[in-house]
Parts: C-alpha cells; sequence; structure tokens
C-alpha cells in the first residue's frame, strides 16, 4: 500500500529523529536553539561551497558546520559582543551568503526550496545508509560523553573544579550538533532543523524525571512527529518537511495538555 | 605568609614556601579583564586542614580569586600551585539550574562520582535533610539546596574545599548551622576549606586565617589581628571593626564535632 518512496522517507526520518531528540535535549537545556538555528543557517552557505568545489552538498555542509560551531566556541569566551547578537549576525549573514551564492549557480539546477524546507520524499538509499552511519556514530560519542556533558550542562565551573575537561566537552558537542544539523537538514530542510532539535525534546519535558528518560522521551516523540507528519504530507498533498514539524508542534501541545492532567492527578 | 602591606610590583616579597602541607598557592596574581584590573598582586595559601576565609566588599574581587585558585580564569601574571592530586569540591556562589533539565538530589550528588546509597543518605542525614534524596533539585528552597550542595562537598571527601558564600539563601540560624557543618567537615576529614564571605561574624568564629581583599590583599592574619587593623577599619568602616572587636570574648567556648558549644572556662 506504501510507495518505496514513502518507506524511504520514514526509514530516513526516524534515523534523524533517534539522533536528533537526545542532542535536542542539551539543545533546551543549555539554551542553545539559537545556537542551533546558527548551525542550520550557515548549511546553505554549506550547500553553496560543494556546490563551488564541485563535490557532494553534504560535504559542504559538514565543512561550514564545523568549521562555523568552532568559531562560535571560540567567541562565546569572549564578552565584547553579546552571544547571542553574534548568533543573530553569523546565523543571517550565513544565510544571506548561501542565497547569494547559490543564486549565482546558473550551470547547475539548484533545487532552493529542497535546502530551505528539506526533500524527505526524495532520500535515496545512499541517503539512508549515511544517515543511520551517522546517526549511531553520533549516538556511541554521545554516550560516551554522557556524564561529563550533564555535569558541564548542570554548571560548568564546579564540574571542571572537580575535574572534568569542560572544554573538550564542549569541542565534542558542539561537533556532535554540526554533524546532526547536517543530518537533519535532508529531511526538514535548514529553516527548520532547529525544530527537530527542540520541538521533541520541550515535548518530552513533562513526562520525564531523569535526563535520560528525557532523551529517550525525546527520540520516541521524534519518531511520532516524522511518522504522523509524512502520513498526513501522504493524506493532504502537504509539503513533507513543514508536516514533520507541524507534527512535532502538535505533540507538544498534547504534551502540555497531558501534563497538567497529570499535575492533577498527583495533587 | 607573605607581606601584605607591600602593595608594589616587586616580586621581592617572600613568596609563601609550599610545604608538604599546602593544598593550594596563589602568588602574586595579577589579573584584569576588560581593561579593569581586578586582582594586584595577590598571594593566598591554603594547607592541610585549615579554614581560610577571603572578605572583602562587593567588586573586591573574591569571587574572581577563587576562580584564579580553581584554574578557572588565566592570570597576567603570577602563578597558582596546587598540591599534586588535589582533589577539590567547589560549591560556586550561583548554581541555576535551568528547570527544563530534570534532576534529582541523587542524580546531583552523583554527577562526577558515583556513591553508594548509604553514602548519599548519611550525607543527608549529616546536613539534617534525609528526606529529600530522591526530591527534585527544582522544588528546594534555598536553605535545602546549599544543605545538597555541602552533602556534595562530604561525599566526595575533597583535600580543599572551595565554599563561595555558602550563607546566601539563607537565614541567619541556618547560616550559623551550615557554618558549623562546614567546621565539623574539617573535624571529620581534615580537608583544608576556602570561603568567601560577607558575613563577618558568623565566619569569624572557626576560621584560621582571613584575607582581607580589595583588589589587593588589604590585610591578613587571624581573626583577632585583622579586626584591629587599620586598613580592616577603613575598608568596613568602625562599626564593623567594634563588632569584631567583640569577637574575642567569644573565645570561652568551643565547638565540639556535632557543632555544640563546650565552654573552656
Amino acid at each position: 500500500m506504501f510507495d518505496d518512496f514513502i518507506i524511504r522517507a520514514a526509514v530516513a526520518g526516524i534515523g534523524v529523529a533517534l539522533i536528533a531528540g537526545p542532542l535536542g535535549c542539551f539543545v533546551v537545556w543549555r539554551r542553545m536553539a539559537y545556537f542551533g538555528d546558527t548551525l542550520a543557517h550557515a548549511g546553505l552557505t554549506g550547500v553553496a561551497l560543494g556546490l563551488v568545489l564541485g563535490t557532494d552538498p553534504t560535504i559542504g555542509i559538514v565543512i561550514t558546520g564545523v568549521v562555523i560551531g568552532l568559531l562560535l566556541l571560540a567567541l562565546q569566551r569572549q564578552q565584547r559582543v553579546p552571544t547571542d547578537t553574534l548568533l543573530g549576525i553569523l546565523s543571517h549573514s550565513a544565510l544571506a551568503i548561501g542565497l547569494i551564492v547559490i543564486s549565482f549557480m546558473t550551470t547547475v539546477r539548484v533545487d532552493l526550496m529542497g535546502y530551505l524546507f528539506g526533500d524527505i520524499l526524495a532520500v535515496t538509499t545512499t541517503d539512508i545508509a549515511w544517515i543511520y552511519g551517522g546517526a549511531a556514530m553520533l549516538l556511541v560519542v554521545l554516550v560516551r560523553i554522557w556524564k561529563p556533558l550533564i555535569a558541564v550542562t548542570v554548571n560548568e565551573d564546579m564540574a571542571v573544579a572537580e575535574g572534568v575537561n569542560g572544554f573538550r566537552i564542549q569541542l565534542i558537542f558542539t561537533l556532535l550538533i554540526a554533524l546532526t544539523v547536517a543530518l537533519a537538514m535532508k529531511v526538514v530542510g535548514v529553516l527548520l532543523v532547529t525544530a527537530l532539535l527542540i520541538i521533541p525534546a520541550a515535548a518530552a519535558r513533562r513526562f520525564a524525571f531523569t535526563p535520560e528518560g528525557m532523551a529517550i522521551g525525546a527520540a520516541i516523540i521524534g519518531v511520532l512527529a516524522v511518522l504522523s507528519g509524512l502520513f498526513a504530507s501522504l493524506q493532504w498533498d502537504t509539503p513533507s518537511g513543514p508536516s514533520v514539524v507541524a507534527a512535532a508542534a502538535g505533540l507538544f501541545a498534547l504534551s502540555l495538555a497531558a501534563g497538567a492532567t497529570l499535575k492533577d492527578t498527583e495533587r | 605568609m607573605p607581606d601584605s602591606h607591600n602593595h608594589s610590583h616587586t616580586h621581592a616579597i617572600a613568596a609563601p614556601a609550599f610545604t608538604a602541607e599546602t593544598l593550594i598557592n596563589v602568588e602574586s596574581a595579577v589579573l584584569s579583564k576588560g581593561g579593569r584590573r581586578i586582582l594586584e598582586n595577590v598571594s593566598i595559601t591554603v594547607g592541610r586542614g585549615e579554614i581560610v576565609t577571603l572578605i572583602g566588599p562587593n567588586g573586591a574581587g573574591k569571587s574572581m580569586l577563587i576562580r584564579v585558585a580553581l584554574g578557572l580564569e588565566k592570570l597576567n601574571s603570577g602563578q597558582v600551585r596546587r598540591a599534586a592530586g588535589l582533589k577539590i569540591g567547589y560549591q560556586p556562589q550561583k548554581v541555576t539550574l535551568d528547570e527544563t533539565l530534570p534532576i534529582s538530589v541523587r542524580r546531583f550528588l552523583t554527577l562526577t562520582q558515583p556513591q553508594s546509597v548509604e553514602a548519599l543518605e548519611k550525607s543527608l542525614a549529616d546536613v539534617h535533610i534525609p528526606h529529600l534524596l530522591n526530591a527534585s533539585i527544582h522544588t528546594l528552597s534555598g536553605g535545602e539546596f546549599q544543605r545538597v550542595m555541602l552533602a556534595r562537598a562530604i561525599l566526595r571527601r575533597p583535600d580543599l574545599l572551595v565554599l563561595d558564600e555558602p550563607e546566601q539563601n539563607v537565614d541567619t540560624a541556618g547560616a550559623v548551622e551550615i557554618y558549623q557543618l562546614i567546621a565539623r567537615l574539617r573535624e571529620d576529614t581534615g580537608c583544608g576549606i576556602l570561603l568567601v564571605s560577607h558575613d563577618l561574624n558568623v565566619v569569624m568564629a572557626a576560621t584560621d586565617r582571613v584575607y582581607c581583599l580589595h583588589g589587593h590583599i588589604c590585610c591578613s592574619g587571624t581573626p583577632d589581628e585583622i579586626s584591629g587593623h587599620a586598613e580592616f577599619m577603613r575598608l568596613f568602616g568602625p562599626s564593623a571593626a567594634k563588632t569584631l572587636a567583640v569577637y574575642p570574648h567569644h573565645h570561652d567556648h568551643d565547638h565540639a564535632p556535632d557543632g555544640s558549644v563546650t565552654h573552656t572556662h
């Protein structure tokens, strides 16, 4: 009953949701939503870079993501310009520069909408291999730095004084976010990537009593969002990436209602 | 002890010797931030089993000096030496936990080091909050949170415990109790304690050495010595000095390990 491309889309989306959920929790806990946005917008510059270099755009996205991530990490340690101002500048200039460079690409046909809003229905088997390989690697690294990352998230100074190498953890975490954004772009595009990171995490908060519980909950809610978004997209012929994000938002709204009932029954 | 009356930049000041008993030693620390000089030739030292208190007005650089000692800030000049393998417990002035992070007291106590349930329960009993082991950290009052922080310090068995204004958000009675707990922790474990305080009276009771900081070390010594010091009078005004001068009269008692007061005459 389902076509191959729908199956592929669902499989790819689930792979992205599985890593975006747990990492998204840290984005929420550390109040880094804008940071994620900046990395995502830089992805468009990455696409342009990939096209200029004549390589796969994904490689360009990974390179710019890592560079911008490291740049932000370095810039956060200065105090001249407030971090959110800095992120605003980087985020929108990266988007603008990407759009300008792509507009010069008259020789190749560029699916700009696909990069901005994602083109999950066009994922290939190779894409799926990349997504699952990448997600598995990122999850392994995340699990390995989990404890110190939680300690640094609770209070960086305290963790560092107690012997955690805070800078190393921040560095690895920044790279994880950059790579996750590169993976997730395929599904929801640069403009909606942050939504896939933070909405499932925010929705999971109501039901979680431990950081791990929230991370697993976010992964599950992300998967549900992908499946229901794709279903809606198929049913009503809506754009798939935005449908996934809208479904995630719907689940978040439900979690608020369910959370309120949960609190009432506790009392 | 360095001659702290000398405010010049010369390094002729005799550096505090780094002995087997020294836990941490900051020497001739100079620190500027954003063009403002925050620490000016500051030297402090904390030894095993010592309680050292940093006092000074707001903006004197107390917290910054602590961060320097912990290696969280880079100095413009000067040096920080720590005993080899020094285990540090640190309680920052402000720990704000994001509401979105679900975390229990139990989890908070074991963030960087696993603990047995017995040890966890004992540590919370020691700070008189045995019932809070599984409570969410977000539901604690200011005083309860400070106790959890202390329990954390007890559990980790550090060589050096660094506490930045532990009496914050606690009423006077609570503050007295927290200081008694700190004094007892020193008795029980023999750790060194570096304390920042703005509450001059309560701190004085347990402390071995006081550094009065105002960008530079204005004066240092035992509580008795420092309360009569001219620099101290100038910084805190005669009324504070008078309050402190009252302190020696309290020397007729000691604190038993359980925090109760034993009169010696």
